[in-house]
């Protein structure tokens, strides 16, 4: 095989992408009903400060296979690790002997539209809190069991159950309470610094590029509501803290550690810019 | 916003070393040879015909590790005539066989679907065995795409 | 993952001589054989390779399954059913291992 083809080839693909002739593709218009019962808000009115008239749900943006994989509940990879999150809910760990369920009963109606409103103020801790910092919490308060390590497979399963309670709920974070102004600014700042060798701010593909094509990926607006998501390239459970990392990982620049002050203000602020789009926790995506 | 000159100059430069060192080291492919032994070695030497059978894959793969497949061949499937198997290919892969799907009349219809992974864009061969002998054969290209930032 | 976990689907009712439609899926990383682990050693082969789906003892499709299936395998496919029963799902891993799931249908 000629080593040299696929630099050239990359090389081209990208300026033909971003630079020459960019590859515009509007997102389909097409509707997301799981199972032919629930409808899900993919397109909706920006909320007020946004740079969007209409924030789009990722979903809009995949190939017609991968859109139906997420419509159909039982075809969706995603939801083995909402079965396996729910072994875990009721499964007890650590010196206390208890599980999830001892003290919250039945996650149905417990966790319903929970993880809609998260990332959430934690006055104790001094700033947002997401699932998984919340779950540590519970776990080490309550439970007196280890706190999650990042990205532990139980970590990202109950994850998944909890904010599958939430599915087809508007996504919708509360940034009265507390500080969460501050950290929404701070995000903001984030998610517009250029960063990394290639020097690329999330703005620069999700905001100016969201519906073209960089290679062969089509741009979204990087909208949260689907995570965790199942992503066909690692056949898996992907957290979005990963995802950040990965995303910032590629732009060559050092990622932030998981859940560190940097990515939280990045999770408040993404998940503003996403309000009002349903929880479709498992999404599942390319 | 445009990108400045600058800008995607840094970028293709970037793109650039990972597929160069995303190229560097991928396995051997099978190529179209040991997938057309894999298939005399199926249908015992007997010469596939086309039609009957219908191989349907996405033209343009969002992500070669998983990827929707589906075979359906027509036929009355009854005991005496049948749709034994199907053998699903991959040429471009570092091994051609995918799966091997088998009926029988109680399967109704001769239909699969399954996911497979792709490890280059290929074309995806489907092969059909009649309880008859005969075989029938489709096949698919599948453009298999690297996403936007090698990530 | 824990211990791979079987999903079926499969009609509650249908009508005698109707064909149905059958639905599997098992969590199971199907490890190919072809990657390399941090040191660059191979990563030992771990997949599911033959599934079985049989109606009241009679066998209705199966497949023999190679490292390209991809990740939490599925599988779609159709079934004539004749009278009630019960279908048997069977997965078979390369370790040994039989993952078994069940499913009844009422014909009328």
């Amino acid at each position: 095989m000629n080593k040299k083809k696929p630099v050239l080839a990359a090389a081209i693909g990208l300026m033909a992408a971003m630079a020459i002739g960019p590859a515009q593709s509007d997102p389909v218009d097409d509707k997301l009903v799981i199972d032919g019962e629930l409808e899900m808000v993919t397109r909706t009115k920006a909320p007020e400060g946004s740079p969007f008239e209409e924030v789009l749900s990722g979903w809009l943006y995949r190939t017609e296979e991968t859109r139906a994989l997420e419509a159909d509940s039982f075809q969706n990879p995603g939801m083995l690790y909402v079965e396996r999150g729910e072994e875990i809910w009721n499964e007890v760990d650590g010196a206390a002997g208890k599980s999830c369920a001892s003290c919250h009963g039945e996650a149905a109606s417990s966790m319903k539209g929970v993880g809609a409103h998260y990332p959430k103020w934690n006055a104790a801790a001094g700033k947002p809190y997401n699932l998984e910092l919340k779950i540590n919490d519970c776990r080490t308060a309550n439970m007196e069991a280890e706190p999650y390590k990042f990205d532990a497979a139980d970590q990202k399963a109950l994850v998944t159950y909890i904010k599958h309670q939430s599915i087809g709920m508007p996504m919708e974070i509360d940034l009265s309470a507390g500080d969460m102004q501050s950290w929404w600014e701070r995000g903001k700042e984030r998610y517009y610094l250029r960063m990394g060798q290639l020097n690329l701010a999330c703005a620069t593909c999700h905001e100016n590029y969201n519906g073209h094509y960089i290679r062969a990926d089509h741009l979204s607006q990087g909208n949260v509501n689907g995570f965790p998501t199942y992503r066909l390239k690692q056949a898996n459970m992907v957290s979005l803290h990963n995802r950040f990392r990965g995303c910032i990982r590629d732009t060559r620049a050092t990622p932030p550690k998981a859940f560190s002050d940097d990515l939280m203000a990045l999770e408040v602020y993404v998940t503003w810019r996403g309000g009002g789009l349903s929880i479709e926790t498992p999404a599942v995506r390319q | 916003m445009k990108l400045t000159r600058r800008e995607a100059l840094v970028l293709s430069a970037g793109a650039a070393l990972i597929a160069f060192a995303g190229g560097r080291a991928g396995p051997a492919f099978a190529g179209a040879a040991e997938t057309d032994q894999a298939i005399k070695d199926f249908t015992g030497g007997t010469e596939p015909q086309s039609g009957r059978i219908t191989l349907t894959a996405p033209e343009i793969a969002e992500n070669g590790n998983t990827v929707p497949v589906s075979v359906y061949v027509e036929s009355p499937m009854t005991a005496e005539d049948h749709v034994a198997s199907v053998m699903l290919l991959a040429e471009g892969n570092p091994n051609p066989d995918v799966a091997t799907f088998h009926f029988t009349p109680m399967s109704g219809e001769a239909t699969a679907t399954t996911r497979m992974r792709l490890a280059k864009t290929q074309n995806v061969v489907a092969v059909a065995k009649m309880s008859d002998g005969s075989v029938y054969v489709d096949r698919k290209e599948v453009k298999v795409t690297i996403g936007g930032c090698g990530g | 993952m824990a211990t791979p976990k079987p999903r079926v689907k499969v009609p509650k009712t249908a009508s005698a001589g109707e064909i149905v439609t059958v639905k599997t899926l098992i969590s199971h990383e199907m490890e190919s054989g072809q990657r390399k682990d941090q040191n660059g050693n191979a990563i030992p082969r771990k997949i599911i390779n033959k599934f079985t789906c049989t109606f009241e003892g009679e066998p209705v499709f199966s497949c023999d399954i190679d490292p390209a299936i991809a990740a939490n395998p599925y599988f779609e496919f159709a079934a004539k059913v004749e009278k009630s029963g019960t279908f048997a799902f069977e997965w078979v891993d390369d370790d040994g291992s039989v993952y078994t799931a069940d499913a009844k249908i009422e014909v009328n």
